[in-house]
């Protein structure tokens, strides 16, 4: 197809949001509040990291067509730098403390499961299949994180400060998730890509819904970082994902050609 | 403040399985919390596909089985709580 | 082993003639092979034996994630990212499971993590050594998990009901974690000279240490003599030493790497492998808290835990109102 190259690109944007996150979850484990979430957040990450994994395998495929014989999924993820890079600047924040990460969690779960049900109608049935497959596990990752905002909005007031200072923090990261750039635009046309545009709406109206319940504040819309066409999507990113990929490829890449 | 989050006892219903089975406890707020953390927890590799919890607290329990009467019926509380893990039919040599 | 030099608390191991009715009638269930269950009589020595065994284990596989989470980042495919993850999030399960068999028998968990904080009870000496390179964590699948295994397979017949149900849990779990490691070992020592060379430098270091996790000789153990007769330990220290050595000196050949002890050889008139003398005062310091790691990874618990408190009281307090505002609504 002549737009394989956009669509390879397109691939890096679905699968660097899950590795990047699962990257993310990874430096809780062992270090969670309680046992027991420290093993459901293990599976988030884990359930990411696979999806992510499942969107490198066509990755490649798409690639081989244009650029035989393609990237595997290692080489993808550990031979790439930070600017080849396609994740949101949502999924690379830090953890900082555990209302950073549940926000950080449902502000993209929420747009994530709605983005895999515009792709499950993909006329790219690879996109199609693997959006449905991944939609499930996402729906439960949503139920979890939505659940961690209002516990944690209407715990203590410890909590809630702390919930409504991470939600007012990464707000301005959000705007990314919606905008369309000429690649997106193009696989939108075709019938291959979902409008992120058209989540907009749908997506702050869910939000709104559980902050209700979390009696946060749904923050203002100001200035979104990256949503102006130059941002995660496009390789311009934070200066959290350069410290990130040091750690995430150092061994990887100390050994090059090396098999693990 | 003592944050410690009360226990509850986790049953499973697997695919091939007719009824639920006991497989274990852990700590949870709520029932909601402690049904995401069975799921979690508890099927992991596929095990379940139905899960109900109950407060530990709420579970009752017979006197021991046995008759000698060296081993007194105690009250019908649980002693904190029973852990009636069932026997995988992989393990053997059990 | 995941519970080295558990105290019974008893000076020797009682005497038939010394024990009340009561203790007699518990010592004659136990050799039936009668389980104890949390409701039955039981000695209240062998209780708080019990306590100490089952949490010193759960505080192992707790502590015993911090070592290998080490590499979670920087694992070096996404295969062995996603195998790594799943398998020190199995730790985390079978610490849970353990708590709750030890919950049984009185005891909160939350008492349990402060003893444990507190330094009141220790957790495996194997923990408390570095992971210094990828390797370490092909090696400690493939030795640590290796030594854990022989020692929960015969605890799954233990006699208190509760703590071998958790360890059936386990051991069924478990079954994969000794493979990947030595299948991380494998890929390296088919690999290039750099990884050989990574994979005997992560085996001369865990070697020794791998041989301490069963704890000192028998002679040198009242404690497992008692343990031994109310089957909450089913084979010795030497025993199951002896047997880990036979199992994994073949499997290094298998690697082409060299077990670091000069005075290992087969031995054909015993049907074993000889061995060289364990550093036993290393054992001893490591326990008693100047292993390389042992402050480190304490406060790295340690401020996990409090890091945590904040949103365990949060998560409370949500579910008091929350069942509050339903009593009210009805």
């Amino acid at each position: 197809m002549d737009d394989d190259p956009q669509l390879f690109d397109y691939m890096l944007r679905l699968a660097d949001n899950g590795i990047v996150l699962a990257q993310r979850l990874g430096e809780w484990v062992g270090k969670g509040p309680a046992l027991e979430e420290d093993i459901a957040l293990t599976n988030v990450g884990l359930d990411l990291l696979g999806q992510g994994r499942m969107w490198l395998a066509y990755a490649r495929e798409i690639e081989a067509r244009y650029a035989p014989p393609g990237r595997g999924e290692d080489a993808l993820a550990f031979l790439r730098d930070g600017g080849e890079f396609r994740n949101l600047l949502l999924v690379e924040q830090p953890n900082g403390n555990y209302a950073d990460t549940m926000a950080r969690q449902f502000l993209f779960d929420q747009w994530h499961l709605m983005l895999l049900g515009a792709l499950a109608g993909s006329k790219d049935a690879r996109i199609a299949a693997i959006a449905a497959k991944a939609a499930k596990e996402v729906r439960y990752h949503l139920e979890r994180s939505a659940d961690w905002m209002i516990r944690l909005g209407d715990g203590t007031e410890l909590s809630h400060r702390r919930a409504q200072d991470a939600v007012d923090a990464l707000w301005v990261y959000t705007g990314e998730m919606f905008s369309v750039d000429a690649i997106e635009r193009g696989l939108v046309a075709a019938g291959v890509a979902a409008d992120a545009a058209s989540l907009r709406d749908p997506w702050r109206s869910a939000v709104a819904a559980v902050f209700d319940e979390a009696s946060l504040a749904m923050p203002g819309d100001g200035w979104m970082q990256g949503a102006s066409g130059r941002g995660g999507k496009q390789g311009i990113h934070t200066e959290h994902l350069g410290h990130m990929l040091a750690e995430m490829q150092i061994v990887a890449r100390s050994h090059p050609g090396a098999r693990w | 403040m003592s944050s410690e989050w009360p226990l509850w006892e986790i049953f499973i219903r697997s695919q091939h399985g007719l009824a639920h089975k006991h497989v274990g406890s852990l700590h949870a707020v709520d029932a909601q919390m402690a049904i995401r953390n069975a799921r979690d927890v508890y099927t992991r590799r596929n095990e379940g596909i139905s899960i109900w919890v109950a407060r530990s607290a709420d579970i009752h329990a017979s006197s021991p089985g046995d008759k000698d009467a060296l081993f007194e019926p105690s009250n019908d509380k649980v002693y904190r709580h029973p852990t009636f893990f069932p026997m995988p039919d992989e393990v053997k040599h059990i | 082993m995941y519970a080295q030099m558990v105290d019974t608390g008893v000076s020797k191991v009682q005497d038939v003639a010394q024990m009340t009715p009561e203790e007699r009638a518990f010592q004659d269930r136990i050799d039936a092979d009668v389980k104890v269950e949390p409701k039955d009589w039981m000695p209240e020595a062998y209780r708080r034996t019990l306590i100490r065994q089952i949490q010193q284990h759960a505080h192992s596989e707790i502590v015993g994630m911090l070592p290998e989470g080490n590499w979670i980042t920087r694992a070096p495919s996404l295969q062995r990212k996603a195998t790594l993850m799943a398998k020190v999030q199995d730790e985390g399960g079978h610490g849970l499971y353990l708590y709750c068999a030890a919950e049984t028998l009185g005891v909160s968990r939350d008492a349990m993590i402060a003893d444990l904080h507190a330094g009141r009870v220790k957790y495996s000496s194997i923990f408390n050594y570095p992971t210094l390179t990828w390797a370490d964590i092909g090696t400690i699948g493939w030795l640590v998990d290796g030594a854990a295994i022989m020692n929960q397979i015969p605890l799954c017949r233990c006699s208190y009901g509760p703590y071998a149900r958790a360890m059936i849990r386990v051991c069924k779990e478990e079954s994969f974690h000794q493979r990947q490691g030595y299948d991380i070992m494998l890929a390296l020592c088919r690999g290039t000279p750099e990884q050989k060379a990574m994979a005997q430098d992560a085996l001369n270091r865990w070697w020794w240490p791998s041989l301490m996790m069963f704890g000192p000789p028998d002679a040198a153990s009242v404690h497992s003599a008692q343990s031994a007769r109310w089957k909450i330990k089913l084979l010795s220290n030497d025993e199951l030493r002896q047997r880990f050595v036979d199992q994994t000196v073949p499997q290094a050949d298998y690697l082409g790497l060299a077990v670091p002890d000069d005075r290992l050889a087969w031995n054909a008139e015993r049907g074993h492998y000889d061995f060289g003398e364990i550093d036993w005062q290393e054992f001893h310091e490591v326990i008693k808290g100047n292993g390389p790691c042992n402050r480190e990874r304490m406060q790295t618990r340690i401020k996990a835990w409090e890091d945590g408190a904040w949103v365990r009281e949060a998560a409370l307090a949500h579910a008091e109102k929350h069942a509050a505002r339903e009593r009210h609504a009805a």
